[in-house]
């Protein structure tokens, strides 16, 4: 038994286990799961296939420098290097807007979460925040950043009431959907440190908060680095926040005298929208635009999924594949 | 930290009621702000309650339980946006029912098809696949999480919509229902189709998760009493995750109901409640979901009794994602016996 060579644990069922002797049942539902694994992947190469047979056919290299303007005529209709700015733009503000209050939220939740009601109260928020439909996070940005105190966020209409949508307001509430996946990230990797590591700092004389900052947060890299960049997808493909909180103009368009501020503090479009609006349901129906920009949307999410396989196989920990999956 | 120099000392000496309070004023000023950022988390959510509730107010007062009640939504709707400017005249009434009705049957279709599907792909990822098909899965399953809900919409309006509607629709079959409601190819069922491939990767990543965790002593010792390998998953491995798929089911419920756009571009748009004894013209009847009607409204948000009517809308869709949160939360917590945190 000892010295027998070790059989990898999945030939060790294979000869024996032969589904013909089961119960007629049984097989069938094995046949349902190869049905719905196979068909699994169908769907997924064939939305990735026909996209991409689709998107090619109408993507020019012109449409990434040529800006939009509503036009029936296709060919004057430009391109969409708004639309795609508007995607940076947000992302990157989502982002950064998220991960400081995330990585706190992580950190105070598995390091201190001392009125232990509180720290179940905050993670039960995250939890909250994570379900809450990214269209009633874009009307309750629309109310708060309608109010008159945080206008300067975005601008003031001619009747004095404030518009409310700007690529402020939309990032602040784009940063809520990146939010719960990176504290999620974050505590799954602050989970994975072992125990003595925290010991051996303090052992050294290393407050608590210096542990934090010096051992715990450098270790934590990956771990952010994956949660960001699910956070960066989900924000990209957000289109209900963009419709409702970014004013819906095509072109990007600042407000105020302050150049880069004045972008920020303005309406445009992202690739979500543009989309949303050159497709049959909006009012501009391209669909060979609306194709064009979907794949490029596509590789942009597909992109970023790689970025994620690629940080979680350089991570030494493994510690954030579980948080990854999802 | 510039301002109190942090002293390097360490506490070491200390008396152990010092100690115990867990040293410099710099290290609790840490925890105070990390604290105080983690609350704003909370306050948020609070904040987001309170908003929407105040600003939808006026519609359920408006309203009362009729608000719940059958109408005819987009008329209603219609007329609340051409209401008069003074405040006195605002026109509210509206019964919403068609809405929620839309959103109950795309939700739970969409569920009901995807948990299936789930189910056996999940079973499928850890018990049978071979190692090659398992690569190619795993990624799958992220890649379907990681499509754009705008992209699902726009293949469902481009491509099923019409095929639905040459293929599958009839001349009589839409003439029969004609006076009533048109078919167009943009309807429930095929909203529902494309919904439970967008809730099934993360029903999928749960389930998988859980299914993985059953102790192996226990699948083992089934196994090792002649039991088959899919009975070992059905009966030892799925019903041990038994609480995973519950949360499962619940969040993706949350998921799906919060669906906006995709179902904005292939649900029909019309506040339509479907008829179940239509036969299978019940399948190609269009809805409205909540959601939809928030994202298909945003235009006139700046008419105050529209604008609240929406809120309304959004209120809702709030409570009931709150409520799911909440309970997949707690649903899951069975599972962290078998030391799952997913």
């Amino acid at each position: 038994m000892a010295d027998a060579p070790a059989l990898p644990p999945t030939a060790r069922t294979k000869p024996v286990e032969s589904s013909r002797n089961w119960p007629l049942m049984d097989r069938l539902m094995l046949a349902c799961c190869w049905v719905a694994g196979v068909s699994a992947c169908v769907i997924a190469f064939a939305i990735v296939a026909y996209m991409a047979y689709r998107g090619l056919e109408f993507l020019r290299p012109a449409l990434f420098i040529e800006r939009p303007n509503a036009d029936l005529d296709q060919s004057k209709s430009g391109g969409f290097l708004d639309p795609l700015l508007g995607t940076l733009i947000l992302t990157v503000m989502g982002t950064a807007l998220a991960i400081p209050v995330a990585v706190a939220t992580a950190v105070w939740v598995t390091e201190y979460g001392r009125p232990f009601w509180l720290a179940r109260a905050v993670e039960s928020g995250v939890e909250i925040i994570a379900g809450t439909p990214s269209i009633v996070l874009a009307i309750f940005g629309l109310i708060v950043f309608q109010e008159q105190l945080l206008g300067f966020l975005s601008f003031e209409a001619e009747g004095g009431s404030v518009f409310g949508r700007s690529f402020f307001t939309a990032a602040a509430m784009m940063s809520l959907i990146a939010l719960p996946l990176i504290v999620g990230s974050t505590r799954e990797g602050l989970q994975s440190i072992p125990g003595h590591v925290r010991e051996a700092s303090y052992a050294l004389g290393k407050t608590k908060a210096a542990t934090i900052r010096r051992v715990l947060l450098p270790s934590l890299r990956a771990p952010i680095a994956t949660g960001t960049a699910l956070g960066m997808g989900r924000i990209a493909g957000d289109t209900a926040i963009v419709v409702i909180l970014l004013g819906g103009t095509l072109q990007l368009q600042g407000y105020g005298d302050v150049p880069g501020l004045d972008v920020l503090r303005g309406t445009g479009s992202t690739l979500t929208s543009y989309v949303y609006l050159n497709s049959p349901a909006g009012e501009g129906s391209a669909p060979e635009k609306a194709y064009a920009a979907a794949v490029v949307l596509l590789a942009i999410a597909i992109a970023l999924n790689f970025l994620v396989d690629w940080i979680v196989r350089r991570d030494p920990t493994k510690a954030v594949t579980a948080a990854a999956r999802r | 930290m510039a301002t109190t120099a942090p002293a390097p000392a360490p506490v070491a000496p200390a008396v152990p009621r010092r100690a115990r309070r867990s040293g410099t004023a710099q290290d609790r000023r840490t925890e105070l702000v990390l604290a105080l950022v983690a609350a704003t988390v909370l306050a948020l959510c609070a904040g987001m309650l309170v908003f929407v509730f105040v600003k939808a107010w006026p519609s359920f007062e408006a309203n009362g339980l009729s608000w719940f009640g059958d109408g005819n939504v987009d008329q209603q709707i219609g007329d609340i946006f051409k209401s008069p400017a003074d405040p006195a005249d605002y026109v509210y009434t509206i019964g919403a029912l068609p809405l929620i009705v839309g959103t109950f049957l795309t939700t739970a279709a969409a569920v009901v098809l995807g948990l299936v599907f789930s189910l056996f792909t999940a079973i499928f990822i850890v018990e049978f696949a071979p190692a090659w098909l398992n690569r190619i899965l795993e990624p799958v399953v992220r890649l379907l999480a990681a499509v754009p809900s705008v992209v699902y919409g726009l293949i469902g309006i481009l491509v099923l919509v019409p095929f639905v509607a040459e293929n599958l629709i009839s001349t009589e079959r839409k003439e029969s229902v004609a006076f009533v409601v048109q078919l167009t190819g943009a309807s429930w069922s095929v909203a529902a189709v494309i919904l439970a491939v967008m809730i099934v990767p993360i029903m999928i990543a749960i389930i998988v998760d859980a299914l993985r965790a059953v102790p192996k002593s226990w699948t083992e010792g089934a196994a090792a009493l002649g039991v088959n390998r899919w009975r070992v998953m059905w009966t030892i491995s799925v019903r041990t995750a038994r609480p995973a798929i519950i949360a499962a089911v619940i969040l993706a419920t949350a998921r799906a109901l919060g669906e906006a756009i995709m179902l904005a571009m292939v649900a029909g748009s019309v506040g339509f409640i479907p008829n179940p004894f239509d036969g299978l013209t019940f399948f190609f009847e269009p809805v409205r979901p909540l959601a939809a009607a928030v994202v298909e409204n945003a235009e006139g948000l700046s008419v105050i009794p529209f604008g609240q009517t929406i809120y309304a809308f959004a209120f809702i869709l709030l409570v009931s994602s709150m409520v799911l949160s909440l309970g997949g939360w707690l649903a899951k917590r069975p599972m962290r016996k078998y030391g799952i945190q997913s």
